[in-house]
């Protein structure tokens, strides 16, 4: 199946069946194991397995292999999940369609014509067409979420710094986040509460305790404040999309949280905020690819040539495309004018969300402005590709948790349900996820791949 | 906001990216078309804000300094594109960079 979807990039076959027998061998034993024993897992190939390949979806780094595990990985180690490939991605995680792999692309097992949406189009396409129960990918300005609503399963951007980066790739340092993708909001619970929590490694980790996310699921919504910004309805958004929403929101009110219309007059300034921002942080962060220490290096007969031309040939069109932006933005005469700027309207889009939050719980839009798009429709269009994030963006900008969940369908393609929580209250946004998703069938329908 | 082909190649050179012509020359365009876009920050008016550079407040975050085992020296060469012996190998590198 995976010949025509492409959602991995590398599979350790040998490795997952011995460590699968390992696992079956205790089957008895089932109250001592451990709350991932033997689920197979697929990674998103910018997150270090020891001795896989992380290629980053990128020449520079192909055949390159990680000699260390993550901390993410290390936990899922522990809790007894599989590790078992890991999968396609837009390069560095720079893309929303999967379309930038240096790889080729993944395809949406709903419609082999359409794209998965990115950046984690790998890990969602793995999951939403069974091929594996749990993944995860990486959220930097929606490349949990969006793949999640293009192909019909839940994906969870945690808070900032609720997940360890250690062992993470860096693109963006102060957006980047790891996250699960999963059928269902419970299993999301369960795998966020085994990757979820402080790592010495990662000196930005959050020191907060954990809560027990499972257990708080079945609780409801009764009582709950549910606000939708009047900026993220009606105008530039697909009608089905922004119908599916609204029926989303009633069916919540109907479970008994009420709903109130809250304003982020911001959030039209969130996506040229995100990309002064996250290519400045990129051009910094992808410094180190240099031909020196790991991956590609063109061989020239001196240093400087040698770093411009191993970047010239290793990076894809979009990588390079970012690093000249952000290189831009961060050169003499321009920092002021646009890194500086782009700084203080953060602060802008924050302050937004903390007003909302001053008389809601959660606040509720959709994931992205229509449903999957077909594979080269925005492939030559970058202004229009980075708009496409345009509900996500916003999120990390604020470094809030956000889910996406089923709430639809248009064409027969899925559309996604955009919850987002206060700082570190993971819990309750699962929650209101899992009382919808159970009061519902969306998260049920499942594509006819054969 | 106009972006002149010297610009691309100053920002190229900064970024030590070597790009073909015609790279240089659809960045020229593309790169305008963005920064079009991202200049609709300038109708916000930002004076007094404070920038945010970081989400969640923190300020220093301390540890024991101990210790600890880091990875092992032939794990990590085993990566490299060249190596001599237990060293990343380069090419010559006392040159002074050539003027552009």
């Amino acid at each position: 199946m995976d010949a025509r979807v492409h959602a991995f990039l590398s599979v350790d076959k040998s490795s997952a069946l011995e460590a699968a027998r390992r696992w079956d061998a205790r089957r008895a034993d089932a109250d001592a194991l451990p709350p991932l024993a033997g689920l197979p897992i697929a990674i998103k190939d910018i997150i270090c397995a020891q001795g896989l390949p992380t290629t980053c979806g990128s020449r520079i780094l192909e055949g390159w292999r990680s000699p260390y595990d993550a901390t993410v990985i290390t936990r899922l180690r522990e809790a007894g999940a599989i590790v078992i490939g890991k999968t396609n991605l837009d390069e560095f995680a720079m893309g929303s369609s999967t379309e930038n792999s240096a790889f080729g692309p993944t395809r949406n097992p709903w419609d082999l014509a359409r794209v998965p949406g990115g950046s984690s189009g790998g890990s969602a396409a793995a999951v939403s067409a069974d091929m594996v129960p749990l993944a995860l990918g990486t959220d930097t300005g929606g490349s949990v979420r969006l793949p999640a609503a293009f192909t019909g399963i839940v994906g969870l951007k945690p808070t900032y710094s609720r997940v360890s980066r250690y062992g993470l790739v860096a693109f963006a340092s102060s957006l980047d986040q790891i996250g699960p993708l999963a059928r269902t909001v419970a299993d999301a619970a369960l795998l966020l509460q085994v990757i979820a929590g402080r790592d010495p490694r990662d000196s930005t980790s959050a020191d907060l305790p954990v809560p027990d996310y499972s257990a708080s699921l079945p609780d409801g919504v009764k009582g709950m404040k549910i606000g939708i910004p009047r900026e993220a309805i009606g105008a530039g958004l697909q009608r089905e999309v922004n119908d599916a929403v609204l029926a989303a929101a009633r069916v919540l009110e109907q479970a008994g949280a009420s709903l109130i219309e809250v304003s982020l007059p911001t959030i039209e300034y969130a996506v040229p905020t995100y990309y002064i921002l996250a290519p400045s942080e990129a051009s910094a962060n992808l410094a180190r690819y240099d031909g020196v220490k790991y991956g590609l290096r063109v061989r020239t007969p001196d240093i400087h040539a040698m770093y411009a031309r191993t970047r010239g040939e290793g990076f894809g069109t979009e990588v390079k495309r970012r690093i000249m932006l952000g290189t831009y933005a961060l050169s003499a005469g321009f920092y002021e004018g646009f890194f500086l700027k782009a700084q203080q309207v953060r602060t802008l889009v924050r302050k937004d969300f903390t007003v909302a939050f001053g008389s809601v719980d959660l606040v509720l839009m959709p994931v992205a402005p229509t449903v999957a798009f077909k594979l080269g429709e925005k492939a030559h269009d970058p202004l229009q590709m980075y708009l496409t994030d345009i509900y996500t963006i916003p999120v990390n900008l604020a470094g809030l948790p956000g889910i996406s969940v089923p709430c639809g369908s248009a064409d027969g393609l899925p559309i996604g349900l955009q919850l987002i929580g206060k700082p570190f209250d993971e819990a309750t946004v699962l929650r209101a996820a899992h009382t919808y998703e159970q009061s519902t069938e969306w998260h049920k329908a499942r594509p006819e791949l054969t | 906001m106009s972006i002149t082909p010297s610009i691309v190649n100053h920002v190229a050179r900064l970024a030590r990216l070597e790009l073909s012509p015609e790279e240089r020359e659809r960045l020229v365009h593309e790169l305008a078309a963005i920064l079009d876009h991202l200049a609709k920050l300038n109708e916000l008016s930002t004076a007094g804000v404070e920038p945010t550079s970081h989400v969640i407040p923190m300020t220093n975050v301390f540890r024991d300094d101990t210790v600890g085992r880091s990875l092992p020296r032939e794990a990590v060469l085993e990566g490299a594109p060249e190596r001599d012996g237990e060293f990343f190998k380069v090419p010559p590198i006392i040159e002074t960079e050539p003027e552009s």
